[in-house]
């Protein structure tokens, strides 16, 4: 009920940002009858009349996981984003045996078979990708190397 | 005859060396990845693509690659639906009602050989009928003015919305979503940028590949982190495999039935493979009747979803290739490949490039043998596989998205976009939303939006050009009727539920 209340909410927020967003597409001189604005502001409202819909009558709660799982959730999207980061200064093997194995442990929970899974993932995907697939992945960052 | 000669063609392409090679890997590759579970069909493919794209593969061997992935995967689904009582997607849940209790009743062997032949005829006779069919539709297509087009994308979503969700609002709402995020970047007609928040990386619109991998395969490893991997250990053993004859014969017209109502199914726009399989079961159970012993592992219960699968997986290729409508999650994905590749989808594409049509058909065909030779004899390696233990799947399914996506543009910004839909599509899954809708608003957003504008320069603004043709309205009508009619069918055709230990 409340989750689904609560998305409900939300989404009606997007949608009600979305639609006033559109309202201020600009128009070129040269338009057809529709223009560019109505498309968008259309699925704003149907979106919007959805998000009412949720809220007056919604389903029962999803089981949602343990506050420690949200937490191991949160860190494993802090994980990645951090990993987006460093793909490009840092190379490829390094963060990628460090993300994997961080990934690893949260499933399996066993530091050291996922530290070995990291490292295993991060040389065999490196040698997939370079000499099988032929893409050109750097696999230290640069100033290492030289 | 013209099919024998396009047929002549598509072998001609198909059954060169390199093709073939290609058609072969796919076979075994998607197979694989049907099997695992938390890997099905829409992730499998999904992903491959930014790697198709950068290994620099032509249109032809891209497409016969990933249809054969596609359809290896629909083969595989079943053993970890047999195997583990996992369905590796939706429409395999089918098949665990009787393929995981004729296991437990130590006929595993039995069980992953019928569903493999069952797969076979369904896949087949779906290739077949495509074969027939999509020919037909294309000149049926070149009717479809804008105003058609724009009523065939609503029913596909509300067919798609009506059938694959409990819930008409949130699927709805998930078309929105999509349709929404089509809208972002520079306007096709008037070249002026929408909704980007004058962020430069968005002027070009969201990648509809980096939507579909974070939706798909990011969020699949939230929910590997949120159960710890703990749904993935091998419960049934598998003993010697030998070919039940008897099985075979007893379901021959079990499985010509299913294929048959599977790939009708198919063919609805929107609908795809999980009412295929569903209808395919449900019908069998009614024939087969009280005593017919369904739910309890008996071989027609394994047979009539497998064929029906697989059929719809065929026959959601029909509307995908004639009018670029996907009739399914995986062609969605597929689709998604086609733009990537620069081939518009439609009825030109059967008359500018029959090449691409008619060499995809016969590695359909040829595919589908490979797999069922490989699918028999090899049955214990695929078993095999299943034991990679999900804690080095998943961070690698993850580190393959991130280098695919990474590899597509180099920016780091598409990389945050991906885990943004991973967080989506975690969220979305657990409130029941159907994420596949999200997917087909992204790709048909832009053609939707097109198509309406067009029909309105055609008819000087007047909006009841939308309805001025008799397809036009039979599509209009279509669509509500697809939408409405499930809330009242819903009681009626329950869902089973899977069966637990």
């Amino acid at each position: 009920m409340k989750s689904d209340r609560i998305f409900g909410l939300v989404t009606l927020l997007v949608a009600l940002g979305y639609f006033a967003s559109a309202t201020q597409i600009q128009t070129s001189f040269l338009s057809d009858p529709v223009g560019p604005k109505a498309f968008p502001m259309l699925v704003a409202g149907v979106a919007g009349i959805c998000a009412l819909v949720m809220i007056f009558k919604p389903d029962p709660d999803p089981t949602w996981p343990s506050l420690g799982t949200f937490g191991a959730l949160a860190i494993a999207v802090v994980v990645l984003v951090c990993y987006a980061y460093s793909l490009k200064p840092l190379g490829f093997l390094l963060p990628t045996a460090v993300t994997a194995g961080i990934l690893s442990y949260q499933i399996s929970g066993r530091a050291k078979v996922s530290a070995l899974a990291g490292v295993g993932l991060s040389v065999g995907l490196f040698c997939l990708f370079k000499f099988a697939l032929g893409l050109g992945l750097v696999a230290f960052p640069k100033g290492l190397v030289g | 005859m013209e099919i024998i000669d396009n047929l002549a063609l598509g072998f001609s392409i198909a059954l060169s060396p390199y093709t073939l090679m290609l058609a072969i890997a796919g076979c075994f590759l998607g197979t694989i990845i049907g099997a695992l579970p938390g890997l099905g069909p829409s992730n499998g493919v999904a992903i491959l693509i930014p790697l198709t794209f950068t290994m620099g593969l032509d249109a032809t061997a891209a497409l016969v690659l990933m249809t054969s992935v596609y359809y290896g995967a629909m083969y595989g689904g079943r053993i970890s639906s047999i195997l583990l009582n996992i369905p590796g997607d939706e429409p395999a849940l089918m098949t665990t009602l009787d393929g995981y209790p004729m296991a437990k009743q130590g006929r595993a062997g039995d069980a992953l050989v019928l569903s493999g032949v069952a797969s076979f005829v369904g896949a087949f006779l779906a290739t077949v009928g495509l074969m027939l069919l999509a020919p037909m539709l294309a000149r049926v297509a070149y009717l479809f003015g804008p105003a058609e087009y724009f009523a065939l994308y609503l029913l596909a979503f509300c067919t798609l919305g009506g059938m694959a969700s409990n819930n008409q609002a949130k699927a709805a709402l998930a078309s929105c979503i999509g349709l929404g995020i089509a809208m972002i970047g520079v306007d096709n007609s008037s070249g002026l940028p929408r909704l980007t928040g004058g962020n430069l990386h968005l002027m070009d619109g969201i990648d509809f590949l980096v939507a579909i991998v974070g939706l798909f395969a990011i969020a699949e490893v939230f929910f590997f982190i949120e159960s710890h991997g703990k749904a993935s250990s091998i419960g049934v053993k598998l003993e010697k495999v030998t070919i039940p004859w008897k099985d075979i014969m007893a379901t021959k017209w079990t499985m010509l039935r299913a294929s048959g109502v599977g790939f009708v199914a198919g063919i609805l726009p929107g609908a795809g493979a999980s009412l295929g399989s569903f209808l395919a079961y449900m019908t069998e159970k009614s024939v087969a009747g009280k005593d017919g012993g369904f739910g309890t592992g008996v071989p027609k219960g394994i047979a009539a979803p497998e064929a029906g699968n697989n059929a719809a997986a065929g026959g959601a290729l029909v509307p995908m290739l004639t009018l670029g409508v996907p009739g399914s999650g995986t062609t969605a994905v597929l689709l998604a490949l086609l733009m990537t590749l620069n081939i518009t989808p439609g009825p030109t594409l059967f008359t500018d490039r029959p090449e691409v049509v008619w060499g995809l058909i016969a590695s359909l065909l040829i595919a589908n043998i490979v797999l069922l030779l490989m699918n028999v004899p090899m049955v214990k390696i695929f078993v095999r596989i299943l034991t990679v233990p999900p804690w080095v799947l998943l961070p690698g399914v993850t580190m393959i998205s991130f280098v695919g996506i990474y590899s597509l543009s180099g920016s780091y910004f598409d990389l945050l976009l991906m885990i943004a839909f991973g967080v989506l599509g975690y969220v979305l899954r657990k409130l029941d939303i159907p994420t596949v809708p999200v997917i087909l608003g992204i790709l048909l957003g832009g053609n939707m939006e097109n198509a309406l504008r067009r029909a309105m320069v055609l008819s000087d603004g007047d909006p009841m050009f939308l309805f001025s043709t008799p397809i036009a309205i039979g599509l209009w009508l279509a669509a509500i009727a697809g939408f409405v009619a499930p809330m009242f069918l819903r009681n009626l055709l329950k869902k089973p539920q899977a069966v637990t230990d």
